[in-house]
């Protein structure tokens, strides 16, 4: 059988799978539609919210991005499972003890207040659909590289099939769907990890690997990887970096986001308990800790590979000749992912560092500039093909990948789209709306949110790749510190959260403006993006953490200074901080 | 329940104590361990490089791991010994 029809028939199993879930999930009520009646176990909840929470980002990007800057990129490692403690601790037991649909909902009613409702689901929207947007451009591109379909097409099948399980099962049929993608994206990544771990230390589990020897050379295997790099002009893989405040106001900026991101917060709505609640963030962070352990590994070992291919008779003979280079990097040529320029017209491939520290040597050798460029995307992608894995594992790979695009965007559709019928039509326009009528309101408005990002993910706007900084700065600087005001403090009353909320997104928005454009839009920047511009060093995608400062800062002054909540509303605070009662409670 | 009974305030207390420690926990192993101390752990080795290394890439995820299950336990205990649980 065809590589092609491999890949078919993989990701057609898996489509064919997700619907038969969704057909068997069909939601009956708006508690079914918004919170899966409920009724969720704590670890089938765990293996949803891994699904939900790992992106074509975390499945195809992560590695690439950590196999690039080795040491530095760990924020990201740290970063987007740190905010599980937060979660598990600060938000998820008690918001689940208040047992609304939507977050919105807790911050209109905490802080009775229909503007703070609006400006959460603002909030809400703008960080969901930016992150979105990257989901559907991921899946199109997946379909493009595995289908042979164009990336357009790729992406009206994916649409398609997201549309007919969410639409029909809601949050019911997302979480059933999101615990078979979980299975399918978990061990499409772990299974070429394996093989190439087994490869270079002879250690099956690669987590264990990365800090073992490596076979070929009788050294660890990060000792290995900074000689090789380091002869080619490139830093340490493991070298510490000077810029520690940015270091860490990017990890806690991605961690109080991750915390703060609706489509994560409403799966904890889905467990009959609090305890439950509390349970299904460990077990989230069981299940996603099994990709997030795998992937440092997977990308030192793939940088390495890659470097030993170039290199094969070590850095300081002569690398590979261009007409002998492996089959993997042909494929990808087609793709343009790989790109190869013989600048000294020697017909080998010099992959080295050109910067000024490495000019003497690379003169000395004759050499004329880097000649390989190589998207880091596709690290995780070919790492079948690199280690010379067979074709059901590149099948594997592309339904993971996919498993990991269509899980996240189902989340976050359902996040807009709840936030549409429930917050904004029976909160606001038509409270009276019957039962019946609010679900349909509810399908209408996922249809629509499907069709507005699908539109979207195919016509990508300028900004699609600046949606980290500003999907995790608005939920970091306006939703996180809102909703652990709202359950933390007695105080803090409608007027201070409105404040502190707008503060602080006003404050974070400007900070990425500034140096990214206003609105992104190109040529509007202030500041050029580097590092030398930065206030004290500090990054546009490290702001939400300041943000976040800002909010709690304007929201206490302003509380302070104008007269305390209703005793309503402070009965309402105590009551969400004890779990009694919290089953009549979802029941409203 | 009612919400300014002795108990309960005892209780949330305790709830707020376990937080407090977990996060200094939290805390220590990412920006302690993984990033600022890091220079300060450089002198004990694991695989080819450090200490900070490892708590960078994996031992922070494994102690947050650790840290959730455990206040996940503790926390269903107290709801129980408070009568605030939800039997």
């Amino acid at each position: 059988m065809s590589q092609f029809g491999i890949n078919i028939m993989f990701v057609g199993g898996s489509f064919l799978i997700y619907i038969l879930i969704a057909i068997w999930a069909r939601a009956g009520s708006t508690k079914d539609f918004y919170v899966a009646g409920g009724g969720v176990h704590p670890i089938t909840n765990g293996m949803a919210i891994g699904a939900d929470w790992m992106s074509a980002a975390s499945f195809i990007s992560m590695a690439g991005l950590i196999a690039a800057s080795g040491y530095g990129a760990s924020t990201y490692l740290m970063g987007w499972t740190g905010g599980y403690v937060l979660l598990a601790m600060l938000l998820a037991p008690y918001l689940r003890k208040f047992g609304k649909f939507t977050v919105p909902e807790f911050i209109g009613d905490r802080f009775y207040s229909k503007n703070a409702r609006l400006v959460a689901v603002i909030c809400l929207i703008v960080a969901s659909l930016t992150y979105v947007i990257g989901q559907m451009a991921g899946a199109g591109v997946a379909f493009s590289r595995f289908l042979e379909v164009d990336s357009t097409t790729g992406l009206i099948i994916a649409a398609v099939v997201i549309f007919i399980y969410s639409v029909l099962g809601g949050m019911k049929g997302i979480t059933y769907t999101q615990v078979a993608q979980y299975v399918v994206l978990i061990i499409a990544y772990t299974i070429p990890a394996v093989f190439i771990s087994m490869q270079l230390t002879g250690n099956p589990i690669p987590a264990l690997g990365l800090f073992s020897t490596h076979i070929d050379s009788g050294m660890p295997i990060l000792d290995k990887l900074n000689q090789i790099i380091t002869d080619v002009g490139f830093n340490e893989y493991t070298a510490d970096i000077d810029n520690k405040l940015n270091m860490v106001l990017f990890t806690l900026t991605l961690m109080i986001g991750t915390a703060g991101l609706p489509h994560v917060i409403i799966r904890f709505f889905t467990v009959p308990k609090v305890a439950d609640a509390r349970w299904s963030a460990g077990w989230a962070l069981v299940f996603i800790a099994l990709l997030y352990l795998t992937a440092p590994a997977v990308a030192s070992m793939a940088r390495l590979n890659l470097m030993t291919t170039i290199y094969p008779d070590g850095t300081a003979a002569e690398p590979i000749e261009y007409d002998n280079r492996p089959q993997w990097v042909k494929e990808w040529e087609v793709t343009g992912l790989i790109k190869f320029v013989d600048k000294n017209e020697d017909g080998r491939i010099q992959l080295y560092n050109d910067a000024p520290s490495f000019q003497a040597e690379a003169d000395a050798r004759g050499w004329k500039g880097n000649e390989l460029d190589v998207n880091r995307d596709i690290l995780v992608l070919a790492n079948p093909e690199i280690a010379n894995l067979p074709g059901w594992v590149i099948g594997l790979i592309a339904a993971g990948g996919l498993a990991a695009a269509l899980s996240t965007a189902a989340g976050l559709l359902l996040a807009i789209s709840s936030a549409i019928s429930h917050d904004l039509i029976k909160g606001s326009i038509n409270p009276g709306i019957t039962e019946k009528g609010e679900l349909l309101a509810a399908r209408i408005s996922m249809a629509v949110t499907i069709v507005v990002a699908t539109y979207l993910g195919a016509n990508p706007p300028g900004f699609a790749a600046q949606v980290v900084a500003l999907a995790f700065g608005i939920a970091a600087a306006s939703l996180f510190p809102t909703l652990m005001m709202g359950i933390f403090s007695k105080r803090v009353n409608n007027t201070g959260a409105i404040a502190g909320m707008l503060c602080g997104l006003a404050f974070t928005l400007t900070y990425i403006f500034v140096y990214k454009g206003w609105l992104f839009i190109p040529g509007t920047a202030n500041l050029a993006d580097t590092p030398a511009n930065w206030v004290f060093g500090i990054s546009p995608l490290s702001i939400g953490a300041i943000g976040a400062l800002v909010n709690f800062a304007v929201a206490f002054a302003v509380s302070n200074a104008t007269e305390e909540p209703p005793v309503e509303i402070q009965e309402l605070v105590e009551s969400v901080r004890y779990p009694r009662g919290a089953a009549q409670a979802q029941d409203h | 329940m009612s919400g300014h009974s002795y108990d309960a305030e005892k209780y949330w207390k305790a709830n707020l104590r376990l937080i407090f420690g977990s996060l200094i926990v939290w805390a220590l192993v990412s920006y302690g361990f993984a990033i600022i101390l890091r220079p300060m752990l450089a002198g004990i080795p694991i695989g080819g490089t450090d200490l900070g290394f490892w708590f960078a890439q994996q031992g922070s995820i494994l102690t947050f791991i650790g840290l959730i299950f455990h206040y996940a336990w503790r926390m269903n205990r107290l709801d129980k010994q408070f009568g605030v649980d939800e039997e």
